[in-house]
């Protein structure tokens, strides 16, 4: 028996509607026991909803488990379950050793006490002894980068400042079990990168680890194997690196196409109507599959509804771990952008071959914008569409192995003998 | 049942928690809340490290919302209304009806909104719930100890010796915290389903003052029948019986003191089953 986590069956079910701003007043409670005693046979509340339910998995001793899964698929609730925040409905869940829960960073915070006393304060919310919180004082403290102002009321902190520190009093709990939330969605790049590598320590040390992030660098950074949840259910749990690809890719479309219907929100008042967005392999065919070996292109579609000036349509491509790999945009060569800026009325396809021996092999994400340079915003997708290159006959398939980086082009090397 | 069990394993003293639905009534888990020991004592102090942030007279204000108050009673009830004070200097007689009461008055209405002042901790912490309450409560300890003070120089003052039943008046204290924890359980918990409770809690103190001897002499309550259902307000037994112990005025506590301890512990049992029955759900409502 070497599980830290084992969860069987766990189910939670909210209940929604009739009661919009989350709580109830004494006036709705009366109504609804008259409505009640007025129709005795109506069903007891039909207006749930079951946040989560089935929910089977453990989590073994030392493990790092990455938990990822659009909003809403139940992340936060199943930590929350798992932390005691909240009670299950149905189902159970076992755990050894001692849960520290890392669902906010700041939780208990009070803007008028010091960079001090919060520490104490939070340390107890947290769960920490106080012995143990004078203990880690000082690495707090360093960690926080707030020697200096230690004794100042937090309000008055740069808002880096309370982050770094609300953060570095979690980050030296010292639990069996770790459930981290999200943490890592605030701040800047240095904030988010300091954490980054705080978390990998903690990762590391051997502790036990729960950790949701839509971050998917520092999930896979983090952690080995990872869960999918969608819509209250586990759909996958496996390597993380797999399990990462496949939330990436069944969260969007992935025949190679998609289509806007008219009519929805985006769409009054804006000129812009996006119709498609398709990736084309070399044959012109739909594709959600194309080689590297070959050429492929990406075609927008769209409708304008009236005449619009320093119009620019493009596209962002993107790894499905989240890293950026271009911008281009249908107007950035500077000798045709006079001409094609302004464009009429009417429905277009912006096409762009995308040439081979560029890109290495894997699940991309496009994103698509069209825009007038700081003027408007006509529309933006940042996840439009996924498609899969295969790397078959790519430069230095000779070696079965994976290359790094989201490129791999076709380089000129010379190879002199130097004499 | 139990929400959770915590049981020791054989070969390691590592604890396991069993996290399952949990349905009906149950007992609060003292041994539980003992050992958040440490958290209730910061949340306690952090109350009263906050509590006067921020304002020009600090501190002061434990003591001056009594005085202010004892000065208005003074002037009214006995300076214009002319009530009878056991013979007591009014401003003492007063004074010492409001420091047992505001004990009451304050914890009952900060610990009413603990909980949903404190949502921020409760949807994304776990301890025990009651903690939040209970240190509400607590924390008025420190002000009535401020203007305790402020008593013993009226008393200097205005010649006033203590009794020899002064030993009496922790008991009395102590009488006024569980009543206060009591109710304050009851109106912490409603408050995170109703907030109604937010407007009806000043309203309910307001007429629980004046069912209590804070500005009158409980010795006006006739006898008989009212004097039983004048016992069934434990801080009329509490204000009665802390006037009594320090001042030596009014009439030694009755046998109804042992009534108004009785539906004291019955409010703080059943708040406390109330509050461990909806306590699973505040995460959730709040």
């Amino acid at each position: 028996m070497n599980d830290a986590i084992r969860v069987e069956d766990l189910g939670k079910r909210y209940r929604i509607g009739g009661m919009p701003s989350g709580y109830r007043t004494l006036r709705d409670a009366l109504a609804s026991s008259m409505r009640r005693l007025s129709r005795r046979d109506s069903p007891p509340s039909t207006d749930t909803i079951w946040a989560l339910r089935h929910i089977n998995f453990n989590v073994e001793r030392g493990q790092v488990l990455g938990i990822v899964g659009r909003n809403g698929a139940g992340k936060s609730t199943l930590l929350k379950l798992l932390s005691r925040v909240t009670v299950p409905t149905e189902g159970k869940a076992e755990i050894y050793g001692r849960v520290g829960s890392l669902l906010e960073v700041g939780t208990g915070f009070h803007p008028e006490l010091t960079g001090r006393e919060n520490i104490y304060l939070n340390g107890a919310i947290l769960g920490m002894k106080r012995a143990e919180i004078e203990r880690k004082f000082d690495e707090i403290v360093d960690f926080a980068e707030v020697r200096k102002f230690i004794d100042t009321p937090v309000k008055r902190y740069s808002s880096g400042m309370y982050l770094r520190l609300a953060f570095g009093v979690a980050a030296h709990l010292e639990p069996e079990i770790l459930v981290v939330d999200e943490v890592l969605a605030v701040g800047d790049a240095e904030f988010q990168r300091k954490c980054l590598g705080k978390m990998s320590d903690v990762a590391h040390e051997g502790r036990t680890v729960l950790f949701v992030s839509h971050n998917m660098s520092a999930i896979l950074r983090l952690t080995e194997e990872t869960i999918v949840l969608d819509k209250g259910q586990i759909v996958m749990r496996g390597p993380t690196p797999e399990a990462v690809d496949f939330y990436m890719t069944s969260e969007m479309a992935r025949s190679g196409e998609r289509r806007w219907e008219k009519g929805d929100d985006y769409q009054t008042n804006n000129p812009f109507h996006p119709l498609a967005i398709r990736v084309l392999d070399s044959r012109g065919r739909v594709a959600d599959r194309v080689l590297s070996s070959e050429d492929f292109s990406v075609e927008f579609e769209y409708e304008l509804q009236e005449e619009l000036t320093g119009l620019r349509v493009g596209m962002y491509l993107a790894t499905s771990r989240g890293e950026q790999v271009f911008t281009s945009f249908d107007t950035d060569n500077p000798e045709t952008y006079e001409r094609l800026t302004d464009r009429r009325k009417g429905h277009y396809i912006s096409k762009c071959r995308i040439p081979r021996d560029l890109l290495n092999g894997g699940v991309f994400v496009l994103g698509v914008n069209a825009s007038s340079f700081r003027i408007r915003s006509y529309f933006t997708d940042e996840h439009a569409l996924t498609f899969t290159v295969d790397p078959t006959g790519a430069p230095g398939s000779q070696w079965a192995e994976p290359r790094r980086g989201p490129v791999r082009p076709a380089l000129n090397w010379e190879i002199t003998e130097v004499v | 049942m139990n929400q959770t069990t915590q049981s020791l394993e054989k070969q390691e003293t590592e604890q396991l928690t069993v996290i399952r639905p949990s349905r009906g009534w149950a007992w609060i888990d003292l041994r539980e809340l003992w050992r958040y020991r440490e958290l209730i004592y910061f949340l306690v102090w952090r109350d009263i490290k906050v509590r006067y942030k921020q304002t020009l007279l600090g501190a002061a204000w434990a003591i001056l919302k009594p005085f202010l108050s004892m000065v208005i009673f003074t002037v009214i009830f006995s300076g214009l209304a002319n009530l009878d004070t056991d013979g007591a200097p009014p401003p003492v007689f007063y004074f010492s009806g409001l420091l047992p009461w505001m004990l009451f008055q304050d914890g009952v209405a900060k610990a009413g909104n603990s909980l949903v002042t404190g949502s921020s901790l409760i949807t994304k912490v776990y301890f025990p719930r009651i903690a939040i309450p209970l240190a509400s409560v607590l924390a008025g300890i420190v002000d009535f100890a401020l203007a305790f003070v402020v008593l013993i120089g009226m008393m200097i003052y205005y010649g006033v010796r203590p009794t020899e039943a002064v030993w009496t008046l922790p008991l009395f204290i102590l009488l006024a915290l569980v009543t206060a924890l009591g109710v304050g359980l009851w109106l912490s918990a409603l408050n995170v389903q109703y907030r109604d409770v937010g407007y009806v809690t000043p309203f309910l103190l307001q007429a629980w003052m004046y069912a209590s001897p804070v500005v009158y002499s409980a010795t006006l309550i006739p006898e008989g029948w009212a004097r039983i259902a004048y016992g069934l307000n434990p801080m009329a037994g509490v204000v009665q019986g802390f006037r009594w112990a320090i001042l030596g005025v009014g009439e030694p506590p009755s046998g109804l003191i042992i009534l108004s301890i009785v539906v004291a512990i019955s409010l703080l049992i059943s708040g406390m089953l109330y509050f461990k029955r909806m306590e699973r759900t505040f995460a959730d409502v709040v």
